[in-house]
């Protein structure tokens, strides 16, 4: 698959931003640390908003007849991609609730913001789950077809989230030990998710072929001629190969700096990482995750390159 | 009712008239134009809804090359249709088209992820997703001669290689053919149910090369001259 930078943007950037809101919620609602101040939830609260509402302007920008966006929420009975419109927009006003009744600080008000917030971490979950199952149920494309996707969508989302979290925590009186943990888990989950991802990926399946594809499933099947002189619609988006060689280099990158890195980091200096560290640490664990978004689109062999060539997919 | 296409690729000679008729009508059809990108330059590339492959099916003396035309198989179970947010794709019920409604379509090309045959093309120059239509603006045609209202790619098909009709009638010419020609599905493990079927290569005995029998005078001769001349 060609890997579209404007997805791969929005999916990093609105995955942490989910991620990010529905930690700061539990963490929020728990009173974990001994909870967060409402001024510490409203900065949280207004970093998630903005990584989310940008990754979701970067998806526009991947359209090519954007003027017809609005339509796509009409067919949430059966796409994935409509209902990730959906519940991402109805996950606004609840989060705008929740982050402007912290700012407000209104002390009767106190329920009322945990249940918005509750509702808004409810939708947030849903609508990466949503974002994940546009890739993982399409049946042409077996790297993308496994429960795996969504498992790594959330794990990579909460993991990038927690990271912010812990440094916003840490700028104030909140205990940070438990925010800490709570990066560490997100970091081990998400590292071994990941790694049964690339397992699986790479072990041969019984899926289509050339032989499936054409029908001539008795003997050896070699493409003669594409039947076009320069690339087709067809190459452009879907022919898209990443050399073996720095698919495994890239994936390397992506334990380096999305996982080896922050764990080493964070279990030398303990949960007391300054400001300027912590967010120089957040800084190469999203440049990991983006390595790993741009090879989860790169290493994705659509069927159709079957009739290009490619004996299996 | 269900229209589909039905292929025979035991007489496809692979002359690419179909993708020719097939651009032709279309590109002042129904989703049309069908853009074409330096068509004159040195990349040319563009929109099309028919394109033909070339493969070579088993290994030398047993080889043979099969010519594949492929358009929109028109799925029963068509993921293009259920993935599309907005609903620009749509099947009809009444025949089992599947169309894409230009008004509708925000080119998020997810449709042509979700399908494994590579029927639909994006058109950047509309920002559109377009396909085959089954020419859905001729076959339907009252004032064309009933012999008439098929598809483009159909009646241009110099080798008669191509069968358009109803393939849920099981009484239809397509129907028959298939039935006696054992006509199949591509990638049926994805469970699409394509709508179109391919006939597969009959299977033609062997041309003799060794043991002819005696040979003729013709021959005779060849041999006799061969024996005394030395070359």
């Amino acid at each position: 698959m060609h890997p579209a930078f404007s997805v791969i943007f929005f999916t990093v950037s609105s995955g942490a931003g989910f991620g990010l809101f529905a930690l700061l919620y539990l963490a929020d609602a728990l009173k974990l640390g001994g909870g967060l101040s409402h001024d510490q939830v409203f900065v949280a609260g207004i970093i998630a908003l903005v990584l989310i509402i940008g990754g979701l302007l970067s998806s526009v920008a991947h359209l090519a007849n954007p003027k017809n966006a609005w339509r796509a929420f009409s067919r949430w009975r059966t796409s994935w991609l409509s209902r990730e419109g959906v519940f991402s927009v109805a996950f606004f006003p609840f989060a705008f609730a929740y982050v402007g009744l912290a700012f407000l600080d209104i002390a009767g008000l106190e329920g009322l913001r945990l249940t918005v917030g509750a509702i808004a971490t409810l939708l947030a979950w849903i609508t990466v789950f949503s974002t994940s199952m546009i890739y993982a149920c399409l049946k042409t494309i077996r790297q993308w077809n496994t429960p795996l996707v969504p498992a790594n969508y959330l794990a990579l989302g909460h993991f990038t989230g927690a990271l912010i979290l812990m440094l916003v925590a840490g700028r104030g009186a909140t205990e940070l030990t438990p925010y800490f943990y709570l990066v560490l888990t997100f970091l081990v989950a998400a590292a071994v998710l990941k790694a049964l991802y690339y397992f699986w990926i790479g072990s041969p399946v019984a899926g289509s072929t050339i032989n499936t594809a054409t029908g001539f499933t008795r003997a050896q099947v070699k493409l003669f001629d594409a039947g076009h002189t320069h690339g087709t619609f067809l190459t452009q988006e879907f022919g898209f190969q990443v050399a073996r060689r720095f698919a495994l280099a890239l994936r390397v990158f992506v334990f380096v700096a999305g996982f080896v890195i922050p764990l080493a980091w964070l279990v030398s200096a303990g949960s007391a990482v300054g400001l300027a560290a912590g967010v120089a640490l957040t800084a190469i664990a999203v440049l990991g995750i983006l390595a790993e978004r741009w090879l989860f689109f790169a290493e994705a062999r659509h069927v159709v390159n079957l009739y290009h060539g490619a004996q299996r997919c | 009712m269900r229209l589909g296409l039905v292929i025979d690729l035991d007489v496809c000679v692979g002359c690419h008239a179909c993708a020719i008729a097939c651009k032709q009508w279309n590109a002042s059809g129904t989703t049309a134009p069908l853009t074409d990108y330096q068509p004159y330059g040195a990349e040319p590339s563009g929109v099309w809804f028919n394109r033909i492959r070339h493969f070579e099916v088993d290994e030398y003396p047993n080889n043979k090359t099969i010519n594949f035309p492929m358009s929109c198989m028109h799925c029963e179970d068509a993921a293009c249709v259920t993935v599309c947010p907005t609903g620009a794709s749509y099947k009809r019920a009444e025949d089992g088209i599947v169309l894409v409604d230009q008004d509708k379509c925000m080119g998020c090309n997810y449709c042509s992820w979700a399908c494994p045959y590579g029927a639909r093309e994006l058109d950047r120059e509309s920002g559109t997703m377009k396909k085959c239509t089954l020419c859905v603006d001729r076959i339907y045609d009252m004032t064309l001669d009933i012999e008439d209202r098929q598809p483009a790619c159909v009646l241009t098909c110099p080798a008669h290689a191509r069968m358009f009709g109803d393939l849920d009638d099981p009484n239809s010419a397509v129907s028959k053919t298939v039935r006696e020609r054992e006509g199949y599905q591509l990638m049926p493990e994805l469970g699409y149910n394509p709508t179109n079927h391919y006939l597969p290569p009959r299977k033609a005995p062997p041309i003799p090369t060794e043991n002819l029998g005696k040979p003729g005078f013709k021959e005779r001769l060849k041999n006799f001259t061969n024996k005394i001349v030395k070359r």
